[in-house]
């Protein structure tokens, strides 16, 4: 520690501190513009300038690192007028716009320059004007003259979302921010520029001039869509959600958050809302009061288990329900005679249910991901399934030395210095997996009880097995894809098996907010007794409650499940938003509140319990989903159902005050099946696109117009599409089961060899089955 | 011909012929004798730089920094790859000495070089060569073949076991390339913008390694040091001062052009030997080091002697030992508009003192040229020079703002007047006459 002086306050500070570091720790304020604590440092803008004894010049806080005994002036006469006179020259070209700028009022510029800056100017010539750049639909780059070339978004590109997408060209005076010729900003974390902006250069599109920062009341909430957690601020006005900034929190997204976090907010003031109960009459779906539709419903529920035994009830909810709204579906289900209750929609392989020792889980808390010195994901579209558990390996790949590793079905680049990148059909990955334990038991000396013997190791499962030898901290993690295919119970053994040689913690990175969350609510089926997400539909059932889902995009067998649906007798959909699939399948449709308008818990991958209050009232007629299903249980006269609050449900499974979940764990009691490949045909590799991942999303008006929401097409690896006699961009016929499709054919050699990729949870798709099922493709 | 007037050279000698620049010709003059001697006797690499340290070689570039010093800072100890890099970025305006040496000597540049990596413990070099000189940089490149092929460069060079390979590296025309932490980013593929010191390059260099960066002329004194010896090397000039200098010497003289003098030769004797000042005018001004050093009026500069410490005490810096020589017929006004536009143009962009600072001066000299002068103008012009000063990530912010500085110091009559009467002191017909473009039009 070093002792230093910071204008007369004594500090201690670790070695290696710069200045500002110092002056942070001890709670004085230095005018700052291109400084940011998770950027590198640029020492541009020069407005951290601060006296330190001895030296003849002003120098930048940001950039100088303490030296023991130093003596710092932050408000020396020498330091006020270096940080004056950056200020004056900062603002001759600043447009004088200030009233009519989206920052104003929350502008680091407009703040400081109340502090550093002059009455007037006297800077008499004309101000620099720079031209406006398109860069997609959610970053506005109207106002570049604003630009005060701090760098930060050049930065926070280069080296927090992996890929430079802006960057200073020219120079002097004239250089300006921009993209390269023609480009749009694609990256999945691009908003977070506009909140590094200390200016109104980068704004955001789809908040521009809705609102003034002083009218916005925050409050605090939870993202309902990935399974990290992530904190998030919500603004509202009149109670209407303007935007979403995140809220910072150093142990989950500390100060980040994702596109799909940030502009998803759009949907909730969409006019697809559903904002009225409807009920089916006479065919068709009409607006009705709400004790009507709750009476449609008991009745109907109450008539179907009296005809045909509470086995006839299936209930399928969202993974990112809340946790209250999950315990009372299954409580609903259940109290009906029914198990069949899951929250699970996207998985094929349940062989693991009833043979977990606990609640799976990350496996490790995220705040120890930087410790990590190994790391292993398998099965998983990195960047567009969980932009910020990629950003974060992203960081963790930076340090030398550590090597982080991804055994997938695709070669989409995480944008992660990867130590090794494997891509195999993901009828392989168990084989991959299985090669990376054999070549790791083949160089420890370690023995295992698992038949490797028909197993051969390639160079690259060789190279991921050598990482995994060092004695540092390591992690496997499974991904989304590790859970959806038809061989994830194996996977998950074969995983726990390298993890335990390796000694290396594992876990599943999950794919929602509620993913670990649905199994302390008890949404799923008991072993045995109950039909889960994927029986339900194979097995049709009489009558369906879908929560917070649209099968025909969530659903690991859309095909499938829309024909069970289809048939049933009585179909209750609770919903946030109207579509066009649930008009011919719903006999029901319940407007239940979104995430901002209800009160809720979520249980993050790593096992935190955060709860949210609601952040304005519900739309409409529009109710939270625990509400509407306590009513239901009532009508339903089932015992247990009289909750005032959705914190009395939450304290009936989780202990007052638990900040993480307890009874976690990843053990699994599988035998491992002899490995061997056998494959007929094609098989389909199904990524979920990232804004068609949840029907918020998918409603997100801007969000649906980026690069990541283009419409699906087929990729093929070259070598198949020859030896499918197609050429590339041609218009193939994609068939599944029943149902088939016309996309272009796109040649892509990422893509495995006897694979076709299809996306899936896209309209232009939901006609086709199983998400990595077999496949067929032929000329159009 | 590679020089017009010399006194005691050391560089420029026998440069005279079309080959001079070849590799058979260096050698005849002596080349390469001191690396291969060094290489024979297998000197310890303390040794040469202490050597260069003795002689008070000081840097050519600009800054004046003792090159032993420098070369003394690299961390010989690290077993990371080192390198040595020459900044023949040769940009600022009335500087054109580097240019000369690669054109007629390259191969002490190389020679140079080659020692300067044995001594730092580097086994890489790159040559920045501006990209306006073409023709040079081919030329650089072939010396670098004849090299190579004589086995003085490359792997196990005169079978001393001692690896440097040389390349050569040309830019794209940015004055602040010259600036080194700029030069080692555009090596590296990155924009030429200045970085961050310290870390300095002697720890955080090219590509993150220990790097050290030298003039171009520097580099090619570098054998003439070990050749006559550092005694002998700093008696060639004055204590503190050693050796020779090239000085670029243009503007109103009858011969502008290259001279090679003794470091401490009067300003008088250089001006005489350039032919003196043009058409037999009064000397008005000089600005001894290149466009970013003050400027001294005719009276301060003709008492000082051509060394770093003279010049300095005048109050101006010796620089690149460019030598821009002004007559009567020079309105200070005009030439300082001309200067601050270089430096408004050149400036990089990163910082904002010199980003906006630059601009701020050339607009408001460009207005009183233009008889649009205010009367606080000059008051305004300081200022601004006092807020850039000091305060930017590189020295190219104090190199716009020293002319500007030292112009209305000296000349504050002449820049009054503009202000007041909307035109010049010195009437356009004298401007004219002591102008070379307008004699012609005339």
């Amino acid at each position: 520690m070093l002792d230093i002086e910071i204008d007369g306050k004594q500090v201690q500070v670790p070695a290696g501190s710069t200045i500002m570091e110092a002056a942070q720790a001890s709670g004085t304020y230095i005018p700052h513009f291109c400084y940011h604590k998770k950027l590198s440092i640029a020492a541009n803008c020069r407005m951290c300038m601060v006296q330190v004894e001895k030296a003849p010049k002003p120098l930048p806080a940001c950039a100088t690192p303490v030296t023991n005994g130093m003596k710092v002036f932050t408000h020396s006469e020498l330091a006020i007028k270096a940080q004056k006179g950056v200020m004056e020259f900062l603002l001759i070209n600043h447009p004088l716009d200030c009233p009519i700028c989206d920052q104003g009022g929350e502008c680091q510029l407009q703040d400081l320059s109340v502090g550093y800056g002059g009455g007037s100017s006297r800077y008499g010539e004309a101000k620099r004007v720079v031209f406006q750049k398109h860069v997609g639909p959610l970053i506005s780059m109207q106002e570049m003259s604003r630009c005060i070339h701090c760098t930060r978004c050049v930065r926070f590109g280069q080296e927090i979302a992996g890929v430079m997408e802006l960057g200073m060209a020219g120079r002097n005076m004239h250089s300006e921010i921009q993209t390269f010729v023609g480009r749009t900003i694609d990256s999945e974390l691009s908003g977070n520029m506009i909140d590094l902006c200390p200016v109104g250069a980068l704004t955001s599109k789809p908040f521009r001039y809705s609102a003034r920062s002083w009218e916005l009341s925050r409050r605090k909430s939870v993202s309902p869509h990935d399974s990290f957690g992530t904190n998030l601020t919500v603004q509202v006005k009149n109670n209407r959600v303007m935007r979403v900034l995140p809220r910072e929190n150093e142990e989950i997204n500390e100060c980040w958050i994702s596109d799909k976090d940030r502009f998803s907010y759009e949907a909730l003031n969409s006019s697809n809302r559903l904002l009225k109960p409807m009920v089916r009459v006479d065919g068709a779906l009409r607006e009705v009061e709400w004790n009507v539709a709750l009476d449609y419903v008991a009745h109907g529920l109450r008539d179907i288990v009296k005809n045909h035994g509470g086995d006839s009830i299936a209930a399928l909810a969202s993974p990112r329900s809340t946790l209250e709204e999950l315990f009372l579906l299954q409580k609903l289900v259940r109290g009906s005679g029914s198990d069949n209750i899951d929250f699970r929609p996207r998985r094929r392989d349940y062989s693991s249910d009833g043979k977990l020792a606990g609640i799976p889980w990350l496996g490790m808390r995220i705040a120890d991901i930087r410790n990590l010195e190994s790391v292993l994901v398998v099965g998983s579209f990195l960047r567009k399934d969980h932009p910020l558990f990629s950003q974060r390996l992203r960081q963790l790949a930076k340090v030398p030395g550590n090597k982080i590793s991804l055994l997938s079905v695709a070669g989409d680049d995480p944008l992660i210095n990867l130590h090794q990148h494997v891509s195999v059909a993901p009828g392989e990955l168990p084989l991959s997996i299985a090669a990376v334990l054999k070549a790791f038991v083949q160089i420890s000396g370690l023995t295992t009880s698992v038949d490797l013997s028909d197993v051969e190791v390639s160079e690259g499962c060789r190279a991921i097995a050598e990482s995994f030898l060092g004695s540092g901290p390591k992690a496997i993690f499974l991904g989304n894809v590790s859970e959806q295919v038809s061989c994830a119970g194996q996977l998950h053994a074969l995983a726990q098996e390298l993890a335990r040689l390796s000694d290396a913690s594992f876990g599943f990175i999950g794919e929602a907010s509620n993913s670990v969350g649905g199994y302390l609510a008890k949404a799923v089926p008991d072993r045995g007794k109950g039909h889960n997400a994927y029986e339900m539909f194979a097995q049709p059932r009489k009558a369906y409650i879908l929560m917070g889902i649209e099968p025909e995009f969530d659903c690991i067998d859309p095909q499938m499940a829309v024909g069970a649906l289809k048939k049933a007798e009585l179909v209750v959909a609770l919903s946030t938003f109207k579509s066009n699939e649930a008009d011919m399948y719903a006999d029901v449709l319940l407007p239940v509140a979104p995430f901002t308008e209800t009160s809720g818990t979520y249980v993050s991958a790593e096992g935190r319990v955060q709860s949210v209050s609601g952040v304005c009232h519900p739309a409409g007629e529009c109710r939270p989903g625990w509400k509407v299903l306590r009513v239901l249980g009532n009508l339903l006269d089932l015992p247990g159902f009289d909750y005032e609050s959705s914190e009395q449900v939450k304290n009936e499974l989780l202990p007052e005050g638990s900040v993480f979940l307890e009874g976690l764990s990843n053990d699994v009691a599988l035998d491992i099946v002899p490995l061997s490949v056998s494959r007929q045909g094609l098989e389909r590799i199904a990524d979920v696109p990232i804004y068609f991942a949840d029907a918020l999303v998918r409603n997100a008006e801007s969000l649906q117009k980026t690069r990541d929401a283009s419409a699906p097409v087929a990729r093929l690896n070259p070598a198949t599409l020859k030896d499918l006699g197609l050429a590339a961009n041609d218009p193939v016929r994609i068939i599944q089961g029943e149902g088939s499709v016309v996309l272009n054919a796109v040649a892509d050699d990422t893509v495995p060899r006897s694979s076709v990729r299809v996306a899936a949870a896209h309209a232009s798709t939901a006609a086709l089955g199983e998400m990595f099922g077999t496949i067929s493709v032929e000329r159009a | 011909m590679a020089i017009l007037g010399s006194i005691n050279p050391l560089l420029t000698v026998g440069l005279d012929g079309d080959n001079a620049w070849r590799l058979a010709d260096y050698v005849k003059r002596g080349g390469y004798t001191a690396l291969r001697g060094i290489l024979a006797e297998k000197v310890p690499p303390g040794v040469v730089v202490d050597k260069v340290k003795k002689s008070v070689l000081r840097g050519r570039g600009g800054a004046g920094f003792p090159t032993g010093l420098k070369w003394s800072f690299m961390p010989n100890y690290l077993p990371v790859e080192k390198y040595v890099v020459c900044n023949s970025d040769e940009g600022e305006p009335g500087t054109f000495k580097d240019r000369d040496i690669l054109r007629f000597n390259p191969h002490a540049v190389i020679e140079g070089m080659v020692i300067a990596g044995y001594a730092v413990g580097a086994s890489r070099g790159y040559n920045y060569i501006h990209g306006e000189i073409w023709e040079v940089y081919k030329r650089f490149e072939e010396a670098l073949d004849e090299a190579r092929a004589a086995g003085l460069i490359g792997k196990d060079i005169q079978g001393s076991g001692f690896d440097f390979e040389l390349f050569a590296h040309h830019g794209y025309g940015a004055y602040i390339c010259g600036e080194e932490s700029a030069l080692l980013n555009s090596i590296e593929g990155k924009k030429g913008q200045p970085r961050f010191k310290p870390p300095f390059p002697a720890s955080f260099g090219l590509y993150g390694k220990p790097t050290t960066i030298n003039n171009t002329e520097t580099f090619a004194s570098v054998p003439f040091v070990l050749n006559i010896g550092p005694e002998a090397y700093l008696e060639a000039g004055k204590p503190n001062n050693g050796g020779t200098k090239l000085f670029s010497v243009s503007g109103h003289v009858n011969r502008p052009g290259n001279y090679e003098v003794p470091l401490g030769t009067p300003f008088s004797t250089l001006l005489e030997m350039a032919g003196g000042v043009r058409g037999g005018r009064q000397l008005k001004a000089c600005i001894p080091g290149g466009s970013s050093a003050p400027v001294l009026p005719a009276q301060v500069v003709m008492d000082c002697t051509m060394d770093y410490d003279s010049i300095s005490k005048a109050g101006s810096m010796l620089g690149s030992g460019a030598v821009i020589v002004m007559d009567e017929t020079t309105c200070m006004v005009k030439a300082l508009e001309r200067l601050s536009y270089f430096y408004y143009e050149e400036s990089c962009g990163q910082c904002t003192p010199c980003r906006e600072g630059t601009n701020w001066l050339y607009q408001i000299i460009h207005r009183i040229e233009h008889g649009l002068g205010r009367p606080d103008d000059l008051d305004l012009l300081r200022s601004v020079t006092t807020n850039i000063m000091g305060r930017t990530i590189c020295a190219l912010g104090d190199a716009a703002s020293m002319p500007v500085q030292s112009f209305i110091k000296h000349f504050q009559d002449e820049f009054a007047y503009h202000i007041e009467h909307k035109k010049c002191l010195v009437p356009p017909e004298i401007q004219r006459a002591g102008s070379g473009f307008f004699k012609a039009t005339f």
